[in-house]
């Protein structure tokens, strides 16, 4: 599969890794060349050095050839502006976003954008470990 | 009219300062606090600190009540979630963006935004328009349809000087509207009209059409 990565922070370069190592052709692209360094050194994808919400961009890096996209930037805007145009301009079929703000995350999703709140996420999480069972934490001392 | 701006800058305040004028109900919200001092200093308590793309900021603006909506921030970003969560969380019947890529206009249009307005595509324009060398120049974008307004100079060696506008072949869903000739009498052009040197053709087409346009009224006779 095909996949181009818009940020390379933490969960952009975690995931390029991921799917670099099940053998996957990734493209990870970043405003910011200094965002390069958090992949390692054996990462075998392409690197590019762009602003992936600018069309011209997509279309340099290969969105339009790509089986997906997946924008993981620190702005939601810019992630939901960028996967618009993944979708719409460039046709790719799997483009989703991260959206920190669980209310506009709701209405992408509504209007078809592939979606994750990790602010909505992480918290659920929270609570399922809160609610487990006491006898699954850690004994106390 | 209910007008929300978001976006306290520049454009925002100035264009605050006219609608509040004309008497228009209007509401900024910015994310600066400064500038919020301010527009409420200059205008009143006509403005809301927020985020203008916070659902929460939303709802205390009253984006449900807004006949109007104009985005005016300095990231195009920003302008297009503003707008589409302004749309499809409070049906807001008109949105406007302000863009800075003019690149852009197409797919905010494509992605539901009413109209956009780009200073850079505003000053480009004129730029193109006082060089005479510029073979097409896009005069005005036709609501809807995709359909736009350009003109062309007909160069003196083009091949179609001498030609009836009947005879021409042009791209789909184009059509002469007007010549000018040279100095400067306009007419309304019918298919024996001929085409003179250096006649400016004022024209209707699809915008990927413009290209096929340009080659038809401009590629030289020897060519």
């Amino acid at each position: 599969m095909k996949v181009v990565i818009m940020g390379c922070g933490r969960v952009g370069a975690a995931l390029a890794t991921m799917l670099d190592d099940d053998g996957h052709e990734v493209t990870v692209v970043d405003v910011k060349p200094d965002a390069f360094r958090r992949l390692p050194a054996e990462f075998g994808g392409t690197r590019h050095v762009g602003n992936a919400i600018d069309p011209e961009v997509q279309a340099r890096i290969g969105v339009g050839e790509s089986d997906a996209f997946v924008a993981v930037t620190q702005g939601d805007n810019r992630n939901v502006m960028a996967t618009q145009i993944a979708k719409h301009i460039f046709g790719v079929r799997r483009s989703m976003c991260r959206i920190y703000d669980p209310i506009r995350e709701k209405i992408y999703r509504d209007l078809g954008l592939e979606s994750i709140s990790p602010t909505l996420v992480g918290a659920r999480l929270f609570k399922e470990m809160l609610e487990r069972a006491p006898e699954q934490a850690e004994p106390e001392a | 009219m209910y007008a929300i701006i978001i976006g306290g800058g520049k454009v925002g305040y100035y264009l605050a300062k006219e609608l509040h004028g004309e008497g228009h109900e209007v509401l900024v919200i910015e994310q600066d606090g400064a500038k919020c001092e301010l527009i409420a200093e200059e205008l009143g308590d006509i403005v809301l600190k927020g985020d203008g793309c916070e659902a929460a900021t939303m709802e205390v603006a009253g984006f449900g009540r807004a006949d109007m909506v104009i985005a005016v921030t300095g990231d195009d970003e920003d302008n297009l979630v503003s707008c589409q969560v302004a749309k499809a969380k409070f049906s807001v019947p008109r949105t406007i963006a302000r863009i800075n890529n003019p690149k852009n206009e197409e797919i905010f249009k494509r992605l539901g935004i009413d109209t956009t307005v780009s200073a850079t595509a505003a000053i480009l324009a004129q730029i193109e328009q006082e060089l005479p060398t510029h073979p097409i120049i896009p005069l005005l974008t036709l609501k809807g349809g995709g359909l736009e307004i350009v003109g062309v100079k007909v160069p003196s060696n083009a091949s179609v000087v001498g030609k009836r506008v009947g005879d021409l072949l042009l791209p789909q869903q184009s059509l002469i509207a007007l010549i000018i000739n040279v100095d400067g009498s306009p007419r309304i052009p019918s298919a024996e009209t001929v085409i003179q040197t250096e006649d400016e053709v004022v024209a209707v087409t699809r915008r990927e059409n413009e290209a096929t346009l340009r080659s038809v009224l401009t590629s030289r006779a020897d060519a």
